[in-house]
């Protein structure tokens, strides 16, 4: 079984991309589970949101409280809450950010971590506002691409299945986004910093 | 046909395949997206029912049990204190004999004010002769929602069915969806044995007197008694043309156990995660799931925990100053059982107002009914901070 938990904001679609994640991985012919932190949310405020995923059927109906990996839809929450509260040693991070993934060595540290900039690509598929933009089906396609879990045909079939609006730009970030990602393995700053040494 | 969708959509999928004629239903938290996906279906013909809008959920009852009257297949959903507002109406309901099926998505009632789930709005109203059964998954959710019509109908009963809010109602996981032609030959258009029909003009609800109220619940009584071997014969039915059945009552892995957990609704998921591994460590614990709680089913209860060393029960809900309500009604079914073949019943109060039940939180309540703790009181909180 793997777990994962999503924080964004309300408003970004992160309830939604756990959903559309457990739609393609459902399609892949695994057994899903996804549900969002349960409380009342608002647009703008943290919003946290899990998935299950195995090849048995699930048992477990609680929530995650150590996660397998994280998808992170908005930067600015790295710093103001603990984000890898958690967070299983060696386990992946999926950033949404113009950063690289080096520019993360804390994080880098106990985890594989990889970051997309899924802002820029939803705002040049016209997803959402620049000020807001609407990055789920982005950052699914560099979590398809950076796990291979999910094959682009399962992604678009579940984007088709799911997304009401703009089906074709939804399917066209997420297709940009399978190929933008970038992945540095746990470690990676440690062992840059041995060898200056 | 195979989709992921969350519970509370599984339900509007239900009462969808039900081909119900007339809905009425007042939004609240958790249950909300029960009657937005019902008034979509509705507003896009592809449920041809009536969507009746009201101001209140006891005038949503008071709106089904007038569509009941005349015949028709009729629905509605509410949770907590819209559940409570009902109260008055669920009486007449069941008094009326209406065979109307609601859902209740398992809120816990203020105060303290909260959204989150536990049974005690259900639990509150079951003197109301309405059957009551408590769903684990969105299929069980599916499935259940068209059987409970057939239930009702057969025996003109109301039944309200469970699901534990967020758990299930949030929840987005893999349901067949039963295909309509198939739910069409299990479940036909309602023949009401009465009705409101101004062809042959008959009054109803008219006052009933000492000589022959007692008569009447009488009969209520004996109708609600046949619901166990009814549901069971509808199940038989279902399982034969949809190859799932769920039961009253389900054992899991509990021959020869030493310990059975005694759960409802979605607790048992994570219960059977937890009985698998002490399994897996040669211990002989196991599982009953009780969906049915009203009628109770006192005789199979029976037959289940005859003879089993220790019981412990898991209560997501409390009579305020008496105990776990599961772990009341048993002890009180398993009172006839002989000393010899009695077991020793440990009840357990824990999540309520949506305190998560995790594994670490099953175990406890495994470690304690073993090591035989007798409580002060009758019943043993679990992960209440001190």
């Amino acid at each position: 079984m793997r777990e994962l938990r999503l924080h964004g904001r309300g408003g970004q679609g992160t309830v939604i991309a756990s959903k559309l994640l457990a739609v393609a991985l459902f399609l892949e012919g695994r057994e899903v589970q996804s549900f969002p932190m349960f409380g009342v949310e608002r647009r703008g405020s943290p919003v946290t949101a899990f998935l299950r995923v195995d090849d048995e059927p699930l048992k477990l109906r609680c929530e995650i409280q150590q996660p397998d990996e994280l998808i992170v839809l908005d930067p600015t929450l790295i710093g103001t809450t603990d984000i890898t509260t958690g967070l299983k040693t060696g386990g992946r991070i999926l950033i949404n950010t113009d950063l690289a993934p080096e520019d993360f060595p804390q994080l880098l540290e106990k985890a594989h971590v990889s970051t997309i900039d899924a802002s820029g690509i939803a705002v040049r598929h016209g997803l959402g506002g620049r000020a807001q933009p609407i990055v789920n089906t982005a950052i699914l396609g560099a979590y398809a691409a950076d796990t291979g879990l999910i094959t682009m045909a399962s992604m678009i079939n579940a984007i088709r299945e799911e997304v009401p609006v703009q089906i074709d730009a939804n399917i066209a970030a997420a297709t940009e986004a399978m190929s933008a990602v970038r992945h540095a393995p746990m470690g990676t700053i440690v062992a840059r910093e041995a060898a200056h040494a | 046909m195979k989709k992921v969708m969350v519970g509370n959509h599984a339900v509007a999928w239900g009462v969808r395949l039900a081909r119900v004629e007339v809905i009425s239903a007042y939004p609240i938290t958790p249950q909300t997206q029960v009657v937005e996906k019902l008034s979509e279906m509705c507003a896009d013909g592809t449920l041809p029912a009536r969507f009746i809008k009201v101001e209140s959920e006891h005038s949503a009852m008071a709106a089904v049990i007038g569509a009941s009257a005349t015949g028709v297949r009729a629905f509605t959903a509410s949770s907590s204190h819209g559940l409570l507002y009902m109260h008055e109406m669920l009486h007449w309901a069941g008094g009326a004999r209406l065979p109307i099926v609601m859902v209740d998505v398992n809120r816990a009632v203020g105060a303290p004010w909260n959204i989150w789930t536990d049974q005690n709005d259900s639990l509150s109203q079951r003197d109301t002769g309405w059957v009551q059964l408590y769903c684990e998954t969105n299929q069980e959710v599916v499935d259940t929602t068209i059987m409970a019509f057939k239930l009702a109908e057969t025996l003109d009963v109301p039944v309200m069915l469970m699901l534990d809010g967020f758990y299930l109602s949030h929840t987005a996981e893999p349901v067949d969806v039963p295909d309509q032609e198939m739910v069409d030959r299990f479940l036909p258009k309602r023949a009401a044995s009465y009705k409101l029909d101004v062809e042959s003009p008959h009054a109803f609800g008219a006052l009933v007197k000492p000589d022959a109220y007692m008569e009447m619940r009488f009969l209520q009584q004996e109708a609600l008694q046949q619901v166990p071997q009814t549901l069971a014969a509808i199940e038989k039915d279902w399982q034969r043309m949809f190859g799932r059945s769920y039961g009253a009552l389900e054992a899991y892995r509990a021959d020869d156990a030493e310990l059975l957990l005694v759960t409802s609704g979605t607790v048992t998921s994570t219960a059977r995660a937890v009985v698998d591994a002490r399994r897996a460590a040669g211990e002989r614990v196991g599982l009953l799931k009780m969906k049915m709680f009203r009628p109770f089913p006192t005789a199979l209860l029976r037959d289940a925990l005859r003879g089993v060393p220790r019981v412990a029960v898991l209560d997501r809900n409390i009579s305020p100053g008496h105990g776990g309500i599961f772990a009341e009604e048993l002890r009180s079914a398993l009172y006839d059982i002989p000393d010899a073949e009695r077991p020793e019943l440990f009840g357990f109060v824990l999540g309520l107002g949506g305190r998560d039940i995790t594994p670490a939180v099953i175990d406890e309540v495994i470690e304690k009914t073993r090591a035989g703790v007798v409580p002060s009181r009758e019943d043993l909180w679990v992960g209440v901070n001190p």
